[in-house]
């Protein structure tokens, strides 16, 4: 497969590993910690899992599994609204896979539609419209999940709903923003990361230029990687050359898709469709300022939100959860009493256990060494 | 977060509308490609174009050129001092 | 099987409930499809088929039975359809434990308003397949329920086999050092399924592997008798097979990333899902566990059948953690491949 197979060459990685290996002894020389390298996207912590970087990479280089996995920081009283659009007798909903085993406080949409809900999955938000089309009686709402990348793909189904006049398709609106998210974590005081994997797909919407302030203000080294393995190791040895100069910049290893100024025919897209929440909760993180997407009164009649009235309840986790401490990179996942017992894919009661981009359910199935010492919790 | 995915276009089905059929791997879908057009790319001249497809959307076009340019990167490091010069060059090409 | 008696035809053109009730409507429909398709047995018929025990223990010295249901959307798919599925999934279960397939049942709950021409053809595939594997089916059921109450049509098929005297066939018999191999493509059926449903809108060339194994099995037991053990790899893929296999035998299991072999079309349909082909269902694919000093031996037999063709040595069992699992990546890298929690589903993230 053209633009896959290449980078996924092995021969080609065990330069790239031997250069990263070498930098990061020389700057671990100086220093007792280790060097903490946070990849944003839940697409890279999928990818470390998948391939097994992980284990390759020098013990002195620790991967903190970021943020960026949609369907993991969705609070649950979101997916408790989204059940009671789905309930309704005249409603379809239409979701990506993904959404479809996340538990709300009572139940998931899978469980829903095995007690009568019509739940469908799509592949595309413009399937959803197809829906809607197919069944003029019907209401269609879809679940729109996701970051950057995904904003302009129900943007434009929005767009193309308004100009063939279809009134039985909404959105619920659930788009988050990452940058906003990384500031929160680059706040936080015990943060203790060295440097970041920038989200290459969210990147080729949004550009390279949003995450300067990472670099300028937190002195902290931003690479904007691709996804498939020799992506990431030359990504990493990046950043880590950067740390090793003493360097602290936004660099671009996915030169391939992702552009200084990003799309902006997306970015059009999505600025006509929706506007900035104030205030976005996240499962794990609690709330941050204008990390969220609503649509806007344009548009009103696509808002779900408004054409259906809501329960809008706050439903908070349990507290043993640890899982803001493990997405901001202060816990491991088998650090968390609850792993592997309570806490399973099979029953996820975590955000990160929900989906196999989550840390927790990606050292739950994909394991490694360095989660071996997992294996003495779970059962 | 974001499944992305090389594909090729082999149709444009409906200018209209955006839309046109994408290869990967053999496997075709319709997919919009509202994002990749504009006046230097008309809808008509994205046949044969390599995009990232993302749920059912072209969201940019991959820039053939710029991957080799990743891969010879990868292919230098052999030599540190030649990485170095093409790391600068990248810089300053952005 | 010659016709005794001139058969009655159905005129209706779909499935009513009275092709369910016992009388008239239903013997005319047995006749119209089911004897049409499948001949008519050598004595009348009755409630149940009678069959002679001294040809099957000229054979063997053991029965294997198996059951197995079949539901499967859409009913007709490219390289199959719910008929050859139901007879090839059956004579597969039986042939993987060393059973030379002889006999079927055919039991199947007709949803009203099912076409009667889509049974016809459900039962013609039936019997075409059954005559490829060389079964007989030779006893057989239908119910109709209401509209809804099923997905056009369910069918449960079960196979009577004979075991030969000497075949051992058994999971708990893998040793270290075994080495694992499949007789073709990965996840064809699966794919092909996913693309022929239609509500992902995305269109391959790709058929389903649906084949019965029972010929390909005869053909690797005579290279290597003392393979270890068979299973196809159905629903789960290969990957919940060889969980089963290092669980039951408490060693591990190591793939090969490189050695999967994979069509272009199943990598395209994975990539763009986000699928694990591993985890993809397969209706005409075995995994067979053989000695490591007769894995060649194994492999060109295999090699030598047409639905071997492709076969291919894909990993190796080794006394590491019991019922483990794992993959061993074209990256060099390793991880885990695990019992799936439920179905994979399309993800975009």
């Amino acid at each position: 497969m053209k633009f896959i197979d290449e980078f996924r060459d092995h021969t080609r990685a065990r330069q790239t590993l031997e250069h990263i290996t070498t930098l990061v002894e020389r700057i671990c020389r100086d220093r007792a910690a280790p060097l903490r390298i946070m990849e944003v996207c839940g697409g890279h912590t999928h990818a470390i899992f998948h391939y097994g970087l992980e284990a390759m990479l020098p013990k002195q280089l620790e991967l903190i599994h970021g943020p960026g996995c949609p369907v993991c920081v969705l609070p649950m009283g979101r997916v408790d609204d989204c059940l009671a659009i789905a309930e309704r007798p005249e409603v379809i909903l239409a979701t990506f896979g993904d959404a479809i085993r996340v538990p709300g406080s009572r139940k998931s949409l899978l469980q829903a539609k095995a007690e009568g809900a019509d739940v469908r999955i799509v592949y595309s938000p413009m399937d959803a419209l197809d829906l809607a089309i197919r069944h003029p009686e019907r209401e269609v709402v879809f679940f729109g999940l996701g970051f950057e990348t995904t904003i302009p793909s129900t943007a434009l189904t929005i767009t193309q709903a308004q100009r063939q006049r279809i009134t039985n398709f909404s959105v619920f609106c659930n788009h988050i923003t990452i940058i906003p998210t990384l500031k929160a974590i680059l706040e936080n005081p015990d943060h203790r990361l060295d440097g970041f994997l920038g989200p290459g797909h969210v990147s080729m919407i949004i550009g390279t230029e949003p995450y300067r302030f990472i670099a300028e203000h937190y002195r902290c080294p931003v690479v904007i990687s691709g996804f498939e393995p020799l992506d990431m190791l030359q990504s990493l040895l990046m950043v880590v050359r950067q740390l090793h100069d003493g360097r602290a910049e936004v660099e671009n290893q996915y030169q391939r898709l992702v552009s200084r100024d990003g799309n902006p025919a997306a970015l059009q897209a999505v600025h006509e469709v929706y506007e900035s929440r104030q205030s976005c909760e996240w499962r794990g993180l609690g709330p941050i300022e204008d990390s969220g997407m609503q649509i806007r009164q344009a548009y009103a009649a696509y808002d779900a939100e408004r054409k259906f009235s809501l329960p809008n309840q706050q439903v908070a986790d349990p507290e043993a959860l640890r899982c803001g401490e493990v997405l901001t990179g202060n816990l491991k996942p088998w650090q968390c009493e609850l792993f592997g017992s309570q806490c399973s894919p099979e029953s996820p009661c975590g955000a990160l256990m929900v989906s196999s981009e989550g840390a927790c359910a990606a050292y739950f199935q994909y394991g490694g060494p360095r989660a071996e010492q997992h294996e003495e919790v779970s059962p | 977060m974001c499944l992305g995915i090389p594909g090729q276009i082999i149709t444009i089905d409906d200018i209209d509308n955006r839309l046109a059929t994408v290869d990967v791997s053999g496997v075709r879908r319709q997919i919009n490609i509202a994002c990749i057009i504009d006046d230097a790319h008309p809808p008509e001249s994205c046949v044969g174009d390599w995009v990232l497809v993302h749920v059912g959307f072209a969201l940019n076009r991959i820039d053939a050129a710029a991957a080799e340019r990743t891969l010879a990167m990868l292919d230098m490091l052999g030599d540190t001092h030649e990485l170095d010069a093409l790391i600068d060059s990248q810089e300053k090409r952005q | 099987m010659s016709h005794k008696r001139t058969l009655a035809t159905v005129n209706a053109a779909f499935i009513t409930q009275a092709h369910g009730g016992g009388g008239k409507a239903m013997k005319d429909l047995i006749d119209d499809v089911f004897i049409r398709a499948f001949g008519a047995p050598e004595d009348t018929l009755e409630d149940q088929a009678r069959l002679a025990l001294e040809p099957l223990c000229r054979t063997g010295d053991r029965l294997a039975m198996t059951s197995d249901g079949f539901v499967v959307k859409p009913l007709f798919f490219p390289g199959g359809d719910i008929g050859s599925l139901a007879v090839c999934g059956t004579v597969n279960d039986l042939a993987v434990g060393g059973a030379l397939p002889r006999y079927l049942s055919c039991s199947v709950i007709l949803e009203e308003g099912l076409p009667v021409e889509d049974l016809r053809r459900i039962a013609r595939s039936m019997k075409e397949a059954a005559d490829r594997a060389g079964v007989a089916i030779v006893t057989g059921d239908t119910k109709v329920v209401e509209r809804g109450a099923c997905d056009g049509i369910f069918i449960t098929t079960t196979g009577v086999g004979v075991i030969p005297a000497e075949r051992r066939l058994s999971i708990e018999q893998i040793q270290a050092t075994d080495v694992v191999i499949v007789n073709g493509w990965l996840g064809d059926h699966g794919a092909a399924i996913l693309a022929a449903r239609g509500d992902l809108s995305l269109e391959t060339a790709l058929e389903s592997d649906c084949a019965a194994l029972n010929g390909l099995v005869e053909a690797l037991l005579e290279a290597v008798p003392n393979t270890r053990c068979l299973r196809d790899a159905t629903r789960g893929g290969v990957a919940t097979v060889l969980n089963e296999m290092a669980e039951a035998s408490q060693l591990s299991i190591e793939l090969q990333d490189a050695s999967l072999p994979l069509r272009r079309e199943v990598r395209g349909m994975c990539e763009i899902l986000g699928l694990d082909p591993l985890y993809l269902a397969n209706e005409g694919k075995l995994v067979a566990v053989v000695p490591a000093d007769r894995a060649d031996a194994a492999l060109a037999a295999l090699k030598r059948h047409p639905l071997g063709r492709d076969a291919s040595v894909i990993g190796h069992a080794y006394s590491g953690k019991p019922g483990r699992v794992t993959l061993r990546t074209l990256f060099g890298g390793q991880r885990i491949v695990d019992m799936l929690v439920g179905e994979q589903l399309p993800r975009i993230c």
